[in-house]
């Protein structure tokens, strides 16, 4: 694998949510991605940075551009160092929620992009990383 | 303070999102759609989402309770011109929005609205 770009924008406040999703339509659209692919990732990329914010008390948006036998695709990972999940295997039940949204974020942001991966401990933060390729 | 204009045509009330709203426009929206609705007594919202290139689901919350509220405030609400990438997003991500009208695009929307309110 082979990053050809790379960066990073803080994501503290409710404003940084906008500020993150056209970033990463941004960079998406200079990678050549579909529209619809597009569109799935700036919505998960949507979910995650608020849930960043709202759950994590604020954190950063990491992303870059990687290369990978011959394809390319866009990476981001939200970190944060929030109290993190206890359990995530119910955090990653649909409907299940611990504030007072939807429950959709986390599961529905997974079911939007090729990979999701998720790192947290309880006191130990939190950490999502996804990968959309075009 | 940043605001979405809300529109009166007659008897109904019309939206169009037109920026890339953060939560609290969101928020702030439906608010002042529920207040417009008790002042003007108008019997149904167009609310036209075709400038939005996503909608989260947050912004779909927010549309399916403007949509509850003013069921219950005797409006009707219908929404239209979402894109078909976002149609196809919101479904993978859970969100069909049950329980919200609507319609392709403004003018069958304005149709939908004529026909509910007609009837009710």
């Amino acid at each position: 694998m082979t990053i050809r770009q790379s960066g990073s924008q803080p994501v503290r406040i409710e404003q940084d949510v906008v500020l993150a999703r056209q970033l990463a339509r941004k960079i998406a659209s200079e990678c050549g991605m579909r529209l619809v692919d597009l569109t799935k990732l700036v919505t998960a990329v949507s979910e995650l940075a608020r849930n960043t914010v709202v759950y994590g008390g604020g954190g950063d948006m990491d992303w870059a551009v990687i290369e990978e036998t011959g394809r390319v695709g866009l990476r981001l990972v939200f970190r944060d160092e929030g109290p993190g999940i206890a359990d995530t295997r119910l955090a990653l039940t649909d409907g299940w929620t611990s504030g007072s949204g939807l429950g959709l974020g986390l599961t529905g942001a997974r079911r939007l992009v090729d990979e999701f991966e998720l790192d947290t401990a309880p006191g130990q933060g939190t950490r999502v990383t996804i990968t959309r390729w075009t | 303070m940043e605001r979405i204009p809300i529109l009166q045509m007659g008897e109904f009330l019309l939206v169009t999102i037109q920026v890339d709203m953060h939560d609290q426009l969101a928020l702030r929206l439906q608010d002042d759609l529920t207040e417009r609705i008790d002042q003007t007594s108008a019997r149904g919202v167009l609310i036209d989402i075709s400038a939005l290139d996503m909608v989260d689901s947050f912004i779909g919350r927010m549309i399916a309770s403007i949509s509850g509220l003013s069921r219950i405030m005797d409006a009707q609400t219908v929404l239209v011109g979402m894109q078909p990438a976002v149609a196809i997003t919101l479904v993978e991500l859970g969100l069909t929005l049950p329980g919200v009208n609507t319609a392709l695009n403004v003018d069958r929307g304005m149709n939908l609205l004529r026909q509910r309110v007609g009837r009710s």
